[in-house]
């Protein structure tokens, strides 16, 4: 007996004399260098952008609700659009996955920490600092960047007021600022996951959002340099009178779009795969079976990662790149579905005959898989050279990217947020209200983006304040949807706040699930095992298997439920 | 297999240096790679807009003068040497050999970025004559800028080896240093090659 006494000292004392004691809030607004507070401080930061983003959609689609250009001005329209998707994506997205990556990567792979805490904290700090540069160019004369959140020139290079500091320049800025704090992210995440996992825990034995995390962040490795120098030479030419992309000093403004799109349609699947990964570790849990063909789910990551670097042209068929490439990319852009399509069919196949517990978690897991699997099929439609020159700039192409964007990959972060809240607060959310947000979130996804889709296929193009009469009734529909998707953040929040201030405590592993994380306490404490890490002795999912994950697992669980 | 120890077994130093491993050499080799990626956008961008340019060169110039520039390449690539030689002595434990070798290194270092600044003031074009100007000044002066944050984390690792004991157990910050070092050599030859030498 003596062993579980000593795992009981370890368990009861290791979360109290650490200075993020769980009841102490300073530690979130200071330079902590705990993982899983800057994971909270990440997400929090990111659900703020994630309001002010909505805020923005909301005032435009209150713009389209009528035919005639009548709420705002057409220039404010404009910088609408650019800001809501640059924060939407270096504001919300890309923040709260680094947010999932900093709470779950240290605790699935039994790290203490990640490899570099000071630069993890550092790279935390940009984000509201650019956060604050993107949203000063609200201030500037002139107004915010108004060129679309792709900055193409020429459009991007106008500066008629002529201030050195304007709305372009501190986008440009910000975006750098983004990048670099990516790339320190990136750098942390794949070091901590080869050089620090748990003994015994081999790259075929980690669990897959590991897998996908580590995918993705190759990505950002690969692919953000390309966007910053892209981004360099466009400040140069804004800012300085260089030509790189200038047509009158001999510049190609087509070179940009070569060096936007590189990076810019990878971070889609830096996006996407750790939302993969949140679906493979949560049908598992819920079907209470092995997640089906893990090897070849690890293996599709990576696929994509390579496949990811060769596709940017299908966003440019219409730039005048020449014939040859347009079929090159058309077909490197199809071979995704396959990695892809294996990864739905491993997961339909962990499903099928499985008993199912339907929570929120779950719930937003199945529908986020729904609306992945809607912009799949919209996806490869776009692949196509004569599909996508027809619907080029159309409502069909927004329509997609956000079934991607918020049906899945938001949806799948809330699933991740639902499923993970009680080990990282230690308190139950309410499933009722949980429940309430999964409703509003997925009549208000389909409601606000499926009317895109024929209204691009009827040629209403985006980016315009007015359009002809006849697109009036998808765009009404589309705009109560999006107010709904306004109304659905509020049950959300509710429960995140009010859970985590007084709700029912949360016991170490509350889904029965497996994985190293289920066995700390909840919340862990701020060194994880510190030194007591276990060895793995099996691979991940063992669900109905009985086979223990790790040594001494019993002892383990007995001294967590006693604690 | 490794056996885990008991959960009650008392911690172990061992453990607590393994949980708490220096993990720096691996993060700076993956940063490089990623870093190289940067220079790789340059350099397609430079090749892009050179073979479809109808006239590349500014008008009066007729071309870059390569041979002092070449010069400079020389002692910019020998001072990887130099570096090398500096890692041996300090493998061999003769501290002051190396930093007499850093220090050399350093200098070269020097001298390469005051040839450019001479090269610099020489030329009869500047950042704004078309596409040829913009790129010459982004990729020298980007790469300069590599140059001179070589050599400060140089000056910051020499500063280092006057700590008593420290560089008893081997240094990730001078393998590091040293490897980006030779990256930066590396990236200077391909772009000698590309702007000098591609004409």
């Amino acid at each position: 007996m003596t062993s579980t006494a000593g795992v009981d000292s370890r368990i009861l004392k290791a979360p109290h004399p650490v200075p993020g004691a769980p009841d102490n809030w300073k530690r979130f607004f200071s330079f902590n260098t705990d993982a899983k507070v800057i994971g909270i401080q990440y997400i929090a930061t990111a659900l703020f952008f994630l309001l002010v983003g909505g805020l923005l959609a909301m005032i435009m689609r209150g713009e389209l609700i009528t035919p005639e250009a009548d709420l705002v001005d057409r220039t404010v329209y404009n910088g609408l659009y650019t800001m809501h998707g640059t924060i939407m994506l270096f504001l919300f997205i890309f923040p709260v996955l680094n947010g999932l990556n900093n709470l779950l990567i240290p605790c699935m792979i039994g790290a203490p920490d990640m490899a570099f805490p000071k630069l993890n904290a550092a790279a935390f700090w940009m984000v509201p600092v650019f956060g604050v540069i993107l949203m000063a160019s609200f201030l500037v004369p002139g107004g915010p960047a108004s060129s679309g959140w792709w900055s193409y020139p020429p459009v991007s290079l106008q500066n008629p007021l002529g201030h050195l500091i304007n709305g372009e320049a501190l986008w440009i800025l910000a975006v750098a600022l983004s990048g670099i704090s990516s790339i320190m992210g990136a750098v942390n995440f794949v070091t901590t996951i080869l050089r620090m996992r748990a003994p015994g825990m081999t790259l075929g034995r980690m669990p897959i959002f590991c897998w996908t995390a580590l995918s993705a962040q190759t990505i950002q490795l690969i692919g953000l340099p390309a966007l910053t120098g892209g981004a360099v030479m466009l400040l140069f030419d804004l800012a300085v009178g260089t030509s790189f992309y200038r047509p009158e000093g001999g510049g190609d403004p087509v070179l940009y779009q070569h060096f936007f799109w590189f990076y810019s349609h990878p971070a889609v699947y830096v996006i996407i795969l750790p939302v993969f990964g949140v679906f493979s570790e949560l049908f598992p849990v819920y079907a209470r079976k092995p997640l089906f063909g893990y090897p070849f789910v690890a293996g599709a990551s990576l696929v994509i990662v390579g496949l990811s670097l060769i596709v940017w042209v299908h966003h440019m068929f219409p730039s005048g790149v020449p014939q040859w490439m347009r079929d090159v990319f058309m077909v490197t852009t199809m071979l995704i579905a396959v990695p892809t399509g294996i990864k739905v069919f491993a997961w339909l196949a962990t499903l099928w005959g499985g008993k199912l517990r339907l929570n929120t978690a779950m719930l937003f897991a199945l529908g986020g898989l729904f609306n992945f699997v809607f912009a799949g099929v919209t996806g490869i439609m776009l692949a196509t050279v004569p599909v996508d020159i027809h619907v080029n700039n159309t409502y069909f192409v927004v329509g997609h990217f956000h079934y991607v964007i918020y049906g899945a990959a938001t949806m799948g972060v809330y699933a991740a947020i639902y499923h993970w809240f009680p080990k990282f607060t230690g308190h139950m959310y309410y499933e009722g209200l949980g429940k309430l947000h999964f409703l509003l979130t997925f009549l208000g996804t389909n409601l606000n983006f499926f009317p895109m889709h024929p209204l691009g296929l009827m040629g209403m193009p985006r980016r315009v304040s007015s359009y002809d009469p006849e697109f009036a009734f998808w765009n009404v529909i589309a705009s109560l949807g999006a107010f709904l998707l306004g109304v659905s953040i509020i049950p959300f929040l509710l429960n995140l706040v009010s859970s985590w201030v007084r709700g029912p405590k949360s016991p170490a592993n509350p889904w029965n699930a497996i994985g190293l994380e289920w066995l700390l306490p909840s919340p862990p404490p701020a060194e994880n095992f510190e030194e007591h890490v276990p060895t793995v002795i099996s691979g991940p999912y063992g669900y109905g298997t009985g086979r223990p994950l790790v040594e001494h697992q019993d002892e383990i669980e007995r001294a967590l439920l006693k604690a | 297999m490794t056996i885990s120890p008991p959960l009650d077994a008392p911690p172990t130093p061992q453990g607590h240096e393994a949980a708490h491993a220096n993990h720096s050499l691996t993060g700076f080799i993956i940063f490089l790679c990623s870093e190289s990626v940067i220079f790789l956008a340059f350099f397609t961008g430079y090749a892009v807009l050179k073979l479809s340019a109808v006239q590349w060169l500014p008008s009066g110039v007729e071309g870059l003068e390569w041979r002092t520039p070449l010069l400079y390449t020389v002692v910019l690539v020998s001072s990887s040497g130099t570096v090398a030689l500096a890692e041996r002595c300090l493998s061999k434990g003769q501290l002051w050999g190396f930093r007499a070798f850093w220090l050399l290194s350093m200098a070269m270092g020097a001298v390469f970025l005051y040839g450019q600044a001479i090269e610099w003031r020489s030329l009869s074009f500047g950042i704004t004559s078309g596409s040829f100007g913009s790129c010459f000044y982004l990729l020298t002066g980007f790469h300069g800028l590599h140059v001179l944050s070589g050599i400060l984390l140089m000056a910051l690792m020499l500063q280092r080896s006057f700590r008593p004991a420290n560089y008893a157990a081997g240094e990730q910050g001078v393998i590091a240093t040293s490897l980006f070092w030779h990256f930066v050599d590396v990236i200077w030859v391909m772009l000698f090659l590309l702007l000098y030498a591609w004409s």
